[in-house]
């Protein structure tokens, strides 16, 4: 359990016990946790996910603002940077797990391999720092600092959030892609892809007519996960960057205690790997002929 | 442009020579062979497995799997020589002016497309004719190779067709761009014998129609007796002999070539026996909501063997599990020397467990790979009857010998073992036990002819012997006739019949003996004609 609330984090080690006592009870705290959890489950139902704590103080002044309101701008942010990193690293890691498994053992096939292992085995805020040198620093092609604000237009914004994608891409990258050669390297010794060479399919033809097909499943997990995590698992980046997304939200939430804000993280984060993964289910089934047109 | 003309040589290999790589070196598959096939002309190769004939089947198409390679002689198609060409240029040759049927269609069939895709797919590719011909064209072929719903079928994918209804897609799919040469490899060998006569019919009227020559493999002599103008026999990758078919069949030359009829001509005298040492009474068994078997009743003599015979999903492997108590039935009972067992294994007592031993087809998967062969006897030894150290190892090294094996045997692993010995390492264990009945689960079908022969052959000795009797299920009625002494005949969960041999194979018979019996084919290469005429198609 998180030690401490927010009534003890904001008056202080030199407080009062009766003025904590009392301030909890302005903020509700002193109910017992189920009541507190089952009021907030029901809020959260109805699309309420409550009040922030910050804002208050204890002279009784409230200038706190609602959850949804101080978490939809930095949601947009983090949706933004993911679907940039998405964009880029979903395709890019697709053409080169298929270019891969049809070149694969090859030169072409090793440095792939080695460079997005590379890419996946330095920590995230060492990539970006790398590129922050090389882009920023060095070179100054791209901004150091991703700090973007509602009035950023579309454009500028992209040219922001370029040095985050690219850290992103090159982290999730070797995960997808790799999966993909897998996968469609494990169907080449299908009977039916020798059944496919027998009738003079090339080997183009072959991995994308005849294995990829089969393949969508697996990797559609793997990319279901990697964008998870391009939503859930970017603090770090954000922290680099000084970007304003929903990961650096929650950590400060948790470092003042201001638990209606961390509770309303924790569900978007929930739900985006619950629909993530939904969706890589559906598309599971939607690409099993099996499973789409039953006997 | 095509040449038609009759009589004139289509393919020619010529001291062939292919090694595949395993185990760290290059072995010899094929060890020089010759072959001649003419237009229009079918050839069988047959040969058990091991011989290279799917090998030689491949390569007559100029294609070697990945892992093997061509080191010598020549494979002259149509005057071009394919070993000499690259790939890209053989793809031109491949799925249209020659074609490949494959033994498991289930698993050849991409699972993503349209049954008439993959039929058309090579067609449209080489160019031959355009989509929507094609496309009728398939559906032509589909309604002479008699599958229903010509029309539709071919819309399905391939998980909605049944097992022959797909061999009988592929080999439309073979038709399709009217290519010069079909190699059909084991293409019926997965199917059951009411299954396989159809198949076999719709092929052979399409060869002959279209005037295609055909590359026939498989181990099957009565198989490929329908078949081929022509057979070659394969051993060890070298050709033992080669007639014409009918001579073939009357006057091989060769021992080897007479061994393979080896397992047909084994005929055990059928002994009768009053004492009942093991009954199963009124089951019904379910697999969820599936109602698998409907009130079987079977009833085992002391000391004989009694053949479970059907078809796949008739339910055989079922009553097995029932009488070992893997399957709890829902209505019905298996008694024991007259008493009744705990329907399921848990509620059986070690002594009840230890009378009822089994063995099964695939001797590979029924073993630990990582257990030597001491490890995999010894263990039902020291659990049922309590035996440690020397004596345990001498008792292994007892069973060793009554399977045939030595003591050297005793510390392999599985993969260092023959198919044949590893199903005699499975006989081994279950006679650790000291069993009374054995129930052999389709224990011959994953071997070759002349290691059938063995392991029947010592299954009969051991029944002498310790006095066991044999619960024995097969879809193969040669091996009913070679070790049966009593007969049940399963179809769709039922039992349609149950007797001495002698009166289950005389007629009359019920409908579906009938059936089952006629539909297993000869050595009479007019057999199959015969049957059709018979059975009016």
């Amino acid at each position: 359990m998180l030690p401490g609330d927010f009534g003890q984090a904001i008056l202080g080690q030199a407080a009062l016990p009766e003025t904590v006592a009392a301030f909890r009870q302005e903020l509700g705290l002193d109910k017992p946790a189920y009541i507190r959890y089952f009021d907030w489950a029901l809020g959260a139902i109805q699309g309420d996910l409550g009040t922030s704590f910050s804002g208050r103080n204890a002279s009784g002044a409230d200038r706190s603002a609602e959850v949804v309101d101080k978490i939809a701008p930095r949601l947009w942010n983090t949706l933004f940077l993911a679907s940039m990193a998405a964009l880029i690293a979903v395709p890019l890691s697709l053409i080169l797990g298929i270019l891969t498994a049809l070149y694969r053992n090859s030169f072409f096939d090793r440095s792939v391999n080695t460079a997005t292992l590379t890419t996946i085995s330095f920590p995230e805020f060492f990539v970006a720092y790398i590129l922050i040198l090389f882009f920023a620093s060095l070179n100054q092609i791209f901004p150091s600092l991703a700090n973007v604000d509602p009035d950023t237009n579309f454009g500028e914004r992209i040219y922001r959030t370029a040095l985050p994608a690219f850290t992103l891409t090159l982290v999730i990258v070797a995960h997808m892609m790799r999966m993909t050669r897998a996968a469609i390297i494990n169907l080449l010794a299908s009977p039916y892809i020798q059944m496919a060479k027998l009738s003079g399919a090339s080997q183009t033809e072959i991995i994308l007519k005849h294995a990829l097909p089969n393949a969508w499943a697996p990797i559609a997990t793997v990319i279901a996960f990697n964008l998870a995590y391009l939503v859930v698992g970017v603090v770090v980046v954000e922290v680099v960057f000084v970007y304003p997304g929903v990961g650096q939200l929650m950590v400060d939430a948790v470092r003042t205690r201001d638990i209606p804000v961390v509770q309303g993280c924790a569900l978007i984060f929930a739900v985006t790997y619950i629909l993530l993964n939904l969706i890589a289910d559906i598309i599971g089934i939607v690409t099993n002929p099996r499973l789409l047109h039953p006997k | 442009m095509k040449n038609k003309k009759e009589n004139s040589t289509l393919l020619q290999i010529k001291d062939l020579k292919i090694e595949g790589f395993s185990d760290e070196r290059w072995h010899k598959i094929i060890k020089g062979v010759n072959l001649e096939l003419k237009r229009g002309e079918v050839l069988g190769l047959i040969g058990e497995s091991g011989a290279g004939k799917s090998t030689l089947g491949l390569a007559a198409m100029g294609y070697t799997q990945p892992g093997c390679r061509i080191t010598g002689g020549q494979i002259n198609f149509d005057g071009v020589d394919l070993t000499k060409r690259t790939d890209s240029e053989k793809r031109k040759y491949w799925g249209n002016r020659m074609t490949y049927v494959a033994q498991s269609a289930a698993a050849s069939f991409n699972p993503a497309h349209r049954l008439i895709n993959q039929t058309t797919e090579s067609t449209i590719r080489a160019g031959l004719k355009k989509q929507n011909e094609a496309f009728d064209e398939a559906r032509a072929l589909y309604d002479a190779l008699n599958l229903p719903n010509p029309e539709t079928i071919g819309e399905r994918y391939p998980h909605q067709v049944s097992g022959g209804q797909l061999q009988r897609i592929m080999t439309a799919m073979a038709m399709s761009p009217n290519p010069d040469l079909i190699v059909f490899d084991e293409p019926t060998t997965a199917l059951d014998v009411t299954t396989q006569v159809e198949v076999l019919a719709a092929m052979r009227d399409i060869v002959k129609t279209y005037g295609t020559a055909a590359i026939y493999i498989t181990h099957d002599l009565s198989v490929v007796a329908q078949m081929a103008d022509r057979i070659k026999v394969l051993r060890y990758g070298e050709e033992v002999e080669e007639a014409m078919t009918r001579k073939m069949l009357k006057s091989p030359k060769e021992d080897y070539t007479k061994s393979l009829w080896s397992v047909r001509s084994i005929q055990k005298p059928e002994k009768k026996s009053k004492d009942i040492i093991l009954e199963v009474k009124n089951i019904d068994a379910f697999y969820g909501s599936f109602h698998v078997l409907k009130n079987i009743n079977i009833k085992l003599p002391l000391g004989r063997t009694v053949a479970l015979v059907g078809e796949s999903g008739s339910g055989k492997s079922t009553v097995a599990r029932v009488i070992t108590g893997l399957l709890e039935p829902k209505i019905g009972s298996v008694k024991f020397k007259n008493r009744e067992l705990p329907p399921s294994l848990k509620g059986r007592t070690k002594d009840q467990l230890q009378k009822i031993q089994m063995i099964y087809q695939m001797a590979d998967v029924a073993m630990n790979p990582k257990q030597t062969v001491y490890d995999i006897i010894s263990r039902p030894a020291s659990f049922f009857a309590g035996l440690t150290g020397a004596n345990l190892r001498k008792r292994v090294i007892e069973l060793l010998e009554q399977i045939d094996l030595d003591e050297s045997f005793i510390d392999r692993y599985p993969s260092e073992l023959s198919g044949g010995q590893k199903q005699r390492i499975c006989i081994a264990r279950a006679l650790a036990a000291n069993p009374e009945v054995v129930i052999c689960d389709e224990v011959t079908s994953a071997l070759d002819q002349i290691v059938q022969e063995g392991i029947l052959k010592l299954l009969g000795r051991l029944q002498k012997d310790l006095n066991l009797s044999y619960i024995f299920i097969t879809h193969d009625i040669a091996t009913v006739k070679a070790i049966s002494d009593e007969v049940v005949v399963m179809n769709e969960g039922q039992v349609v019949e149950q007797g001495l041999k002698s009166e289950i194979f005389s007629p009359p018979h019920p409908e579906y003996t009938e059936l089952l019996l006629s539909s297993v084919p000869e050595m009479d290469p007019d057999w199959l004609t015969d049957l059709l005429k018979a059975r009016n198609y």
